[in-house]
């Protein structure tokens, strides 16, 4: 599904990723874990095809396709989908708006007619009803005023409408209160099919304790510097990064 | 001639996003070119007038000789020449008034190009509950057609073409004709008092309120032609309409002019609720061609308790020019501006209101989204005046500016002048870039460039757009999509 070999990238001429090698296959689900500034979002980032990031040598294999020959949008169209660290306010925009026109550009990339605005309503009802958001939280801005749990279950929210193919989701367990942290990770599984792949950015073992990684990954300086099972994770929590990694 | 045609099929290629910019195929009828007392005198006896309009006309036509082009503007644009340009231009076969039927289907199909039927059958065999819009239609000089007009005079409302409105009430046409814009305001209203060609009258009376929306669509189509409609709309005790323009022009590389003067008139407890959506042609992505947008508008509040409200959203025209006004004269009346304009490529915007406080208890509120992209520039420029008996005055101001391009200008300009201590004013602006975090954002979510930014820049500007009627919002709202088109990147 993907597949990631030697990735370096830069940003403002200073090397963030310095030679990344990854594979995610359908049917799996990976965390990455890491120091802070270790290059996590950057590599979620140039996947997801942000401007800033310049890669200067590697490959990321797509549905084999060269990811970097896509603009961001048909990325999306392909079945990425990137859940932010720090989803963004758009004032003005409700989140019924903003979703269903991502819906429906999805949908029109892939030669599909848009989805009538009734099923819209019945999709996106039935999906909030399950990540527990509040019905008129989806009348709101996008983001706009939400709690920080509050935008990372509106991400959650969106994966779940949008139903991507590969998932990349940073951090999405941060900063969440324990019920809400269990149904993020209710929300992580219901995606998780043999179709389907996850990459999990995470710093905690709690999230890994409701979605049971195939394979975990330490990164460091740049570089993914250890892979192992999910006793990785634990690992790491019990001894830190200095002395597994 | 094939030049024309030419730089036109580059333009399409190039953009194809101005889908107006069509030519309609119809024998005109022109004044001479130029500018003269002759054809002032044309003008009037085409439209077969009394001679005190004519009188008017030529006093007018006299004062603007002496009146020099306004500079203060922050717009460039090369001088005029105004012997260089047709003032008057109507379709052949509008010679005499015509019913519906009798209209050249050639000029019936433009406006259903344009999505504005003119057909009421059309509208009727809609939806049960659908709006119901009246239609006036403008055609370069003269109006084709206005559409529901027996409908509206059971309700005693009146809606005809300028022209029309001469001849059928001429009392109410002289006692309100120029009471709002005098003949001298300015070098452009002068002009437009001279050589205006037609428009619309309204006149709702006494405790009506108007059971449809009205509009008028103005369209530009003959060459070299400049256009000069005059819009009154009287509004008597309690009564209340809303109004709608729409403007659109075809492609062409000349610069056209367009100098209109809109008044109204509210009296006690009278309310005009006014919305224009601009799409006159912008120029091409090089700033060639386009409508220069010079126009007067505005609202006297003459009657206590009356309220009038300007909504706009400019997105088309090379330069525009123009501050809907309210003058606030009847105790608690009340004057709102909400304006979105947006310039893209070399397009040029100076655009606000003046809020003048005479009445006591008067209040207004403006609120201005201005969106530049491109090369564009694009000004507020506001006034909020409190006269010395005007007390308990308050105003409340919010300007913002979104720019999509760092090569584009936004600039505010308020002035404020208050006479009396009592008065609260309040001011706001903002500027910003457009937030790459929310570009990027919206593209991970599946929406193209262009996708992206009509989309964070329409919830710039939802403070306004929401206080459009219902069946213009979403065109509305396509239209600020299609005007940035070509803006990003
Ligand atoms: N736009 C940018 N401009 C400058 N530096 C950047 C930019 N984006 C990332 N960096 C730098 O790149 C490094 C990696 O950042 P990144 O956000 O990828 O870390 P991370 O592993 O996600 O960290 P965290 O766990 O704190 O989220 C950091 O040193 C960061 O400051
Ligand atoms: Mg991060």
């Amino acid at each position: 599904m993907l597949k990631i070999n030697d990735l370096h990238v830069s940003v403002e001429n200073t090397a963030i990723l310095k030679g990344v090698n990854l594979e995610v296959k359908a049917g799996e689900v990976h965390a990455i874990m890491g120091l802070n500034g270790a290059g996590k979002s950057t590599l979620a980032n140039t996947i997801a095809g942000r401007d800033d990031y310049t890669v200067t040598s590697g490959t990321v294999d797509f549905f084999g396709k060269n990811i970097f020959d896509l603009e961001p949008h048909e990325r999306v169209g392909e079945g990425l989908f990137l859940g932010f660290q720090y989803p963004v306010e758009i004032p003005g925009v409700s989140n019924l708006n903003f979703l269903r026109t991502a819906l429906n550009s999805i949908r029109k990339y892939r030669g599909q007619d848009d989805m009538s605005a009734a099923d819209f309503m019945k999709l996106i009802r039935a999906k909030a009803d399950q990540l527990g958001m509040a019905p008129d939280m989806l009348k709101r801005f996008v983001n706009v005023g939400f709690s920080g749990g509050e935008k990372k279950r509106n991400e959650m929210v969106q994966m779940a409408v949008l139903d991507p193919k590969f998932a990349i989701l940073d951090e999405t367990d941060s900063g969440l209160d324990i019920d809400a942290l269990k149904t993020v990770a209710a929300g992580i599984n219901a995606q998780r099919r043999d179709d389907t792949a996850i990459l999990l950015i995470t710093h905690y073992q709690r999230l890994l304790n409701y979605v049971q990684p195939d394979v975990v990954h330490v990164m460091i300086g740049g570089k993914i510097v250890k892979s192992g099972g999910k006793e990785l994770a634990a690992e790491l929590e019990e001894k830190g990064y200095a002395e597994v990694a | 001639m094939a030049a024309t045609a030419e730089t036109r099929q580059q333009v399409e290629d190039m953009s194809g996003e101005y889908k107006y910019g069509f030519v309609t195929d119809v024998e005109m009828d022109m004044a001479p070119k130029g500018l003269s007392e002759e054809v002032v005198r044309f003008i009037s006896a085409k439209k077969n007038e009394p001679e005190w309009l004519l009188e008017w006309r030529l006093k007018a036509y006299k004062s603007w000789l002496k009146m020099d082009e306004p500079d203060w503007a922050k717009v460039n644009y090369p001088k005029i020449d105004y012997n260089d340009m047709y003032f008057f231009a109507a379709p052949k076969s509008m010679d005499k008034p015509k019913s519906l039927d009798e209209v050249d289907p050639e000029l019936l199909r433009t406006y259903e190009k344009l999505g504005s039927p003119l057909r009421e059958q059309a509208v009727l065999a809609g939806v049960e509950g659908a709006p119901r819009v009246a239609v006036d239609a403008v055609f370069d000089s003269v109006s084709v057609a206005t559409t529901f007009r027996e409908e509206l005079k059971k309700s005693g409302v009146i809606f005809m073409s300028f022209s029309e409105a001469v001849h059928e009430h001429p009392e109410l046409i002289k006692k309100y004709l120029g009471s709002v814009v005098p003949q001298r305001d300015n070098y452009f209203a002068a002009l437009n008092c001279a050589v205006f060609s037609d428009g619309t009258f309204v006149y709702i009376p006494k405790g009506v309120r108007c059971p449809m929306e009205l509009s008028t669509y103005f369209r530009i189509n003959a060459e070299n032609t400049g256009q000069f409609e005059r819009t009154l709309i009287i509004a008597d005790e309690g009564a209340y309409v809303s109004y709608l323009e729409g403007c659109t022009a075809p492609m062409r590389d000349e610069n056209q002019l367009h100098a209109a003067v809109v008044e109204l008139i509210m009296l006690d407890d009278a309310e005009i609720k006014y919305s224009t959506v601009q799409n006159w042609y912008p120029g091409d992505k090089e700033g060639k061609g386009g409508i220069y947008n010079f126009v007067t508008k505005r609202a006297l509040c003459k009657g206590k308790n009356s309220k009038v409200s300007w909504t706009q959203v400019e997105t088309g025209s090379a330069v525009t020019w123009k501050y809907p006004s309210c003058i606030l004269s009847g105790d608690n009346s009340v004057g709102e501006f909400y304006s979105v304009a947006v310039t893209n490529n070399y397009q040029q915007a100076d655009t606000g209101t003046k809020m003048i406080h005479m009445g006591k208890n008067t209040r207004s509120r403006i609120i201005s989204k201005g969106i530049s992209a491109g090369k564009s520039q694009n000004t507020y420029r506001g006034l909020v005046k409190v006269l010395p008996g005007a007390d308990n005055v308050r105003n409340y101001t919010q300007c913002d500016s979104l720019l999509v391009s760092s090569e584009s200008g936004a600039h505010t300009v308020p002035y404020i002048e208050v006479k009396n201590p009592t008065a609260q004013i309040e001011h706001e602006a903002t500027t910003s870039k457009i937030s790459e975090d929310q570009l990027f954002y919206c593209r991970a979510r599946g929406f193209g460039e262009e996708e992206a930014v009509a989309m964070i820049v329409n919830g710039f500007c939802r403070d306004v757009m929401q206080h459009l009627p219902m069946e213009f919002a979403v065109e509305a709202q396509k239209l600020l999509g299609i005007s940035l088109e070509g803006s990003v990147g």
